[in-house]
C-alpha cells in the first residue's frame, strides 16, 4: 500500500479495519521525511491488531505482519521473500517511494500481490500499481472523493491502472473479505 | 489509451537471466563483481538505466557494456550508490563521541577503516570529530571505496555549498564543538576540506565482495554499504569484519542494518543498539 498527503489518517483507518489471522503481509509507504526513528510505525501499532514491524534490511516477510518503510529509505522485496531496502535516487521526489516497492512486489509474487494506492498529492505509485496489475495483480484505489488528497489515486485510476475503486471505509473490510476468502477456499 | 500488455512470470525469469548475464560480463570485462547484491535493489537501478537510455531489453544494453566503455561509466554511476552527507545521522557521531572516544583515548595508536567511503564526506566528519576530541594526531584513517571515480572525489574533497547548510546543522547536532566553516574554505559555489584534515587519511579502492582483510583495525565504519548486498555476501564481510577488527575493536552500521542476519552475532557486544555500535569481544581463555 502506499500513501502520502493524508496517509496516517487512511492508513489507521485501513489497518483497524484487519481482523486477527489476517492471512497476508502488508508492506505499507507513507511519504515522509528522512529521519533514523520510524515514528509512523509506532504510531500505526495502536490502530492495528496485526503486529506492526520497523523493518530492517534483510527482515524476513511474514504473513499477518504489517511492515512500514523506515524514513528515507526505498523498501523493496527481494525474490528469497526478505525486505531489501535502499537509498538509491528519491522517485518522485520520494524516498521511500511506492513506485520502488510495487515494481518489486510485482515482479516477486506475481498475481499473489495486492496494490493499493491511498490519499496523496503527487503520481508516486501509479506506475509500480500498473506494474502490478500487467503481473497479474489485484489493483485497488481509494476513491478521491474519500482522499483527502485526490491527486495520487486520480492518477493511478487515469492511467488505468485500477481494477477497484473504493471510499476508505470500504478498503480495509474488502481485503479482509478478499483474503479470507481466498484462504478458506 | 491503450493498456499495456501482461507481464508473464516466464517474461520475468527471462528477464532475471538477463541480469545475471549483465552482471557477469560486467565482472569479466571490468572487474566490477556486483553479481552478489541484492537483486531486487539491483534490478531497479538496472532499470532505471534500460528506461533512462531507452533499450528495449538487458540483453540489448549488455551489448552496448560489452562494446562501449563510456557507457558502462554511466551504468555504474546508476549501479553504485552514493548518497552521503556530513555527519549524516548526526545521532550516530555524538553516541561515538560519548561512547567510543572514551575508550580510543586509551589507546597509543588507532587505526579507522571507512569501507564504503563514497565522496567522503563521512571520512572528513570523523577527521574532524577526532581532531575536536584530540585524537587526530595519533589517528589514521583508511577510506576505500569499490568506485574509483568518487574516490577521487573524495580525495579533493570538495563539496557543493548549497550542501553545507545542511551539513552545518547535522555538526551541530552531532555535538560539533566549533564551527564547520572552522575547517573548510569557501570558493565560489564551492566549499573545499582544509588540507590539513586529509594528512593522516589514506585512500584505497578496496572491493568488499572479492578484497581481503584490511589490517589490525581499531573502528570499522560501514553505514548503508551492506543494504546492497544478499545475504551471503553480507555474511562474507561480517567475517572479513571481524577479522580485520582488533580484540574490542568497534564496528559501526547503518540504523538499519542488522548484525541478527549476519550470522556472526556471538562474536560482538552491543554497544548502542539503535545506532548500530558494536564491540567485538575479547577472546575467552579455553576452559
Amino acid at each position: 500500500m502506499g500513501a502520502s498527503w493524508g496517509g496516517l489518517n487512511a492508513y489507521s483507518s485501513v489497518l483497524g479495519a484487519l481482523p486477527d489471522g489476517f492471512p497476508a503481509a502488508i508492506m505499507l509507504v507513507q511519504h515522509q521525511n528522512a529521519s533514523t526513528e520510524n515514528r509512523l510505525a509506532w504510531l500505526l501499532a495502536r490502530y492495528s491488531r496485526l503486529p506492526v514491524v520497523a523493518p530492517e534490511d534483510k527482515e524476513r516477510i511474514r504473513p499477518g505482519h504489517v511492515y512500514v518503510a523506515p524514513p528515507g529509505y526505498h523498501m523493496l522485496v527481494d525474490a528469497d521473500e526478505t525486505i531489501a531496502l535502499s537509498m538509491y535516487r528519491a522517485v518522485h521526489f520520494s524516498r521511500p517511494s511506492i513506485d520502488e516497492l510495487f515494481f518489486s512486489a510485482g515482479h516477486v509474487y506475481g498475481k499473489k500481490v495486492i496494490g493499493v494506492i491511498l490519499t496523496g498529492a503527487n503520481e508516486d505509485g501509479s506506475e509500480g500499481l500498473d506494474y502490478i496489475r500487467r503481473r497479474g495483480g489485484l489493483t485497488l484505489a481509494q476513491s478521491p472523493q474519500s482522499s483527502e488528497a485526490p491527486a495520487m489515486p486520480e492518477a493511478a485510476i487515469t492511467k488505468g491502472s485500477v481494477r477497484e475503486v473504493l471510499d476508505l471505509e470500504r478498503i480495509g473490510p474488502y481485503l479482509a473479505e478478499f483474503l479470507i476468502g481466498l484462504r478458506d477456499e | 489509451m491503450e493498456p499495456r500488455p501482461a507481464i508473464s512470470d516466464e517474461q520475468v525469469q527471462v528477464e532475471d537471466i538477463e541480469i545475471r548475464l549483465l552482471l557477469e560480463a560486467i565482472y569479466q570485462l571490468y572487474g566490477y563483481d556486483f553479481r552478489s547484491y541484492s537483486p531486487a535493489s539491483m534490478r531497479r537501478r538496472i532499470m532505471h538505466r534500460l528506461t533512462m537510455s531507452g533499450f528495449a531489453t538487458v540483453l540489448e544494453m549488455t551489448d552496448r557494456v560489452l562494446r562501449d566503455r563510456q557507457f558502462f561509466v554511466t551504468l555504474l554511476n546508476d549501479l553504485t550508490v552514493n548518497v552521503t552527507e556530513m555527519f549524516r545521522d548526526p545521532e550516530f557521531y555524538k553516541a561515538f563521541r560519548e561512547e567510543v572516544v572514551p575508550v580510543l583515548k586509551t589507546f597509543p595508536f588507532i587505526k579507522i577503516w571507512h569501507a564504503g567511503c563514497s565522496t567522503g564526506e563521512e571520512i572528513y566528519s570523523m577527521a574532524i570529530l577526532l581532531e575536536e576530541e584530540g585524537l587526530y594526531e595519533r589517528a589514521m584513517l583508511y577510506a576505500t571505496d569499490i568506485d574509483k571515480n568518487v574516490l577521487a572525489a573524495a580525495k579533493k574533497g570538495i563539496y557543493p555549498i548549497h550542501a553545507f547548510k545542511q551539513y552545518t546543522d547535522n555538526y551541530r547536532r552531532a555535538g560539533g564543538r566549533q564551527s564547520l566553516s572552522d575547517y573548510a574554505t569557501a570558493r565560489y559555489d564551492s566549499v573545499i576540506m582544509e588540507q590539513r584534515l586529509k594528512r593522516n587519511i589514506v585512500f584505497a579502492d578496496h572491493d568488499l565482495a572479492t578484497d581481503q582483510v584490511f589490517g589490525e583495525m581499531h573502528v570499522i565504519l560501514c553505514r548503508n554499504v551492506l543494504i546492497y548486498f544478499d545475504r551471503p555476501l553480507q555474511q562474507r564481510v561480517f567475517k572479513l569484519f571481524g577479522e580485520s577488527l582488533d580484540m574490542g575493536g568497534f564496528l559501526c552500521l547503518g540504523t538499519k542494518e542488522s548484525l541478527r542476519f549476519s550470522g556472526n552475532e556471538e562474536s560482538f557486544d552491543v554497544v548502542n543498539r539503535s545506532l548500530r555500535i558494536f564491540r567485538k569481544r575479547q577472546m575467552r581463555p579455553n576452559a
